[in-house]
């Protein structure tokens, strides 16, 4: 500290410090309180992604290190993707121009569990990573609902609280997700969905949604507001509560082998485009089916690598990396899951990183760990 | 020739732009990571006003050799002295070592590093989870050592300025 008894000039006339000195330290506590403002520390109820990957890890009752924090169980998938060239017309992204790109990608259920069993997995998913030949990057995580549960990220906070399973019963508390479903009626569409939509027998036959909205800009500046889907062409085989109760834990990723000895399996990249009246800040809300559908390319995934050694395990499928001529919306949900999303990633790739995670990374011996 | 009492006119508009940056920089680090809704903007900012922090700094360090900045004074403590020394190196490292170790993070998570519009940076460590673990803690750790460098700096020169009137901050507040 300096010394404030410190002649501050010869000859000078000393002048009392202490008012300067105390100018000066409340200048530096200002500064350092509202640095942990900003930061989040001063306000322990304010909703935080840190706080937030918490309550997943406390909803899913377990943390299995060096996994996602949703959606852990599932397999890394490879392919082609061949654009047609129609995206061309609605957006400058490269990945658009008709030709062909590689593509890497993981398939999962929803659910904390890297172990749980398919038959569980209402919500299934789709991930992806397109690098065009510009190098510019497109990730895209869809899924199987065709509209999210809530339009909030608070709303999808207090979801996980909802569904936290009580220890005495091992399963939610119907009172609290009764409550919770009362305080959020937009969640009715999804858990409509949830209830009645066919189970279809395979990964390959499901339809992925990418449900969040965004802004598809062209060559020309033009722009207009998108949402996309990925369309199998595998036909559907809806499968019943009796098949569902019979069947192997592990047979999405059984059937996805058996299906890919015998060769490729294709889904078309549907863009449908927003009218000026549709909701694009909240993806609980459908648009209307007549909206105009595009379909601008093929995917065609021909390989599966286990997620404990292939390429998709280091790879945070943020849905907000895009590249120029795809913007995000105001949905509150993309910059909700990209805040979360990282730190499930930093969690993980932490836990991979310093030898924490045996199991995720197949060096636990037996483990069948990743398999879906 | 009798040294200036003064930094010269680019260490000056290099201190106080990136005095400004730098303190952005923190705020909208520690902020963007402890928000569900602002994130996205804020991380769009945070990439390129690091790497503009990375090539600044390249220039400042250039002009302070070729033009060494005002004596310290005479009647300033030893203990002083040499603390003013050690905390401006303390400085100029971390100005460099944030935005190098972002831009490895960034790369050893396998991240794109997008600039502004299609310009982007190569990735320039390889992507590999034990590094991307090590360098997202360091640029936690070295943002708080850098937040609390800058205030001891301000301190310092509030210091020199209200109590001392010793001319050292004026060297970085005006001219000749």
């Amino acid at each position: 500290m300096p010394d404030p008894a410190t002649p501050p000039e010869a000859g000078k006339p000393r002048r009392n410090p202490l008012p300067a000195l105390a100018a000066i330290a409340a200048i530096i506590a200002a500064m350092a309180l509202a640095f942990a403002w900003v930061g989040g520390w001063l306000t322990p109820s304010k909703l935080t992604p840190a706080r937030f990957v918490d309550v997943i890890e406390k909803a899913n009752g377990e943390v299995s290190a060096g996994y996602r924090r949703a959606h852990a169980k599932g397999v890394c998938i490879a392919g082609t993707f061949e654009s047609n060239g129609a995206g061309a017309a609605l957006s400058k992204a490269r990945v658009f121009a008709a030709g062909k790109l590689p593509v890497l990608g993981r398939m999962s259920i929803g659910g904390g569990s890297p172990h749980a069993a398919d038959s569980g997995g209402r919500v299934r998913s789709l991930s992806l990573q397109l690098i065009a030949d510009d190098g510019q990057e497109w990730r895209t995580a869809m899924n199987s609902f065709p509209v999210f549960m809530v339009a909030t990220a608070q709303g999808f906070y207090d979801l996980n609280v909802a569904s936290t399973a009580d220890p005495a019963t091992g399963k939610p508390d119907p009172a609290k997700m009764a409550a919770f479903g009362k305080a959020h009626p937009e969640a009715a569409p999804f858990f409509e969905w949830a209830k009645t939509a066919p189970w279809s027998t395979s990964l390959a036959s499901t339809t992925y949604n990418g449900v969040n909205a965004f802004r598809f800009v062209d060559a020309a500046g033009g722009s207009r507001y998108v949402r996309w889907s990925m369309r199998p062409q595998t036909p559907f085989e809806a499968m019943d509560a009796e098949q569902l109760k019979a069947a192997d834990p592990n047979f999405l990723s059984a059937d996805l082998a058996t299906r890919l000895a015998a060769g490729p399996l294709r889904w078309d990249l549907v863009v449908t485009v927003a009218a000026a009246s549709d909701p694009i800040a909240d993806p609980t809300k459908a648009w209307p089916e007549d909206r105009q559908q595009i379909v601008v390319g093929t995917l065609i995934v021909d390989r599966t690598e286990p997620q404990i050694n292939g390429a998709c395990r280091d790879i945070n499928f943020d849905p907000l990396v895009l590249p120029t001529g795809i913007e995000g919306s105001d949905d509150p949900i993309l910059a909700a899951r990209s805040a979360i999303y990282s730190v499930s990633f930093n969690r993980r790739e932490h836990e991979i990183g310093t030898g924490k995670a045996p199991d995720a990374t197949g060096q636990a011996g037996s483990s069948t760990g990743g398999k879906p | 020739m009798s040294p200036s009492k003064h930094f010269n006119l680019p260490a000056r508009l290099l201190h106080w732009l990136m005095s400004a940056m730098i303190l952005t920089m923190l705020f909208v680090g520690v902020g963007m990571v402890a928000s569900v809704t602002q994130r996205p903007w804020l991380v769009d900012l945070h990439r390129p006003v690091g790497i503009a922090i990375l090539l600044l700094v390249i220039v400042r360090l250039i002009n302070r050799l070729l033009s060494p900045p005002p004596p310290l004074p005479a009647d300033l403590p030893t203990l002083q002295s040499i603390a003013a020394k050690l905390s401006h190196l303390l400085l100029y490292a971390l100005m460099f070592a944030m935005p190098l170790v972002g831009w490895s993070m960034l790369s050893a998570g396998g991240y794109p590093i997008p600039m502004f519009g299609a310009v982007h940076l190569p990735a320039i460590v390889p992507h590999d989870p034990a590094l991307y673990a090590v360098l997202r803690c360091a640029h936690t750790w070295l943002a708080f050592l850098l937040f609390a460098t800058v205030l001891l700096h301000l301190a310092a020169a509030l210091f020199h300025a209200w109590v001392r009137r010793d001319g050292v901050f004026q060297s970085m507040a005006g001219g000749d």
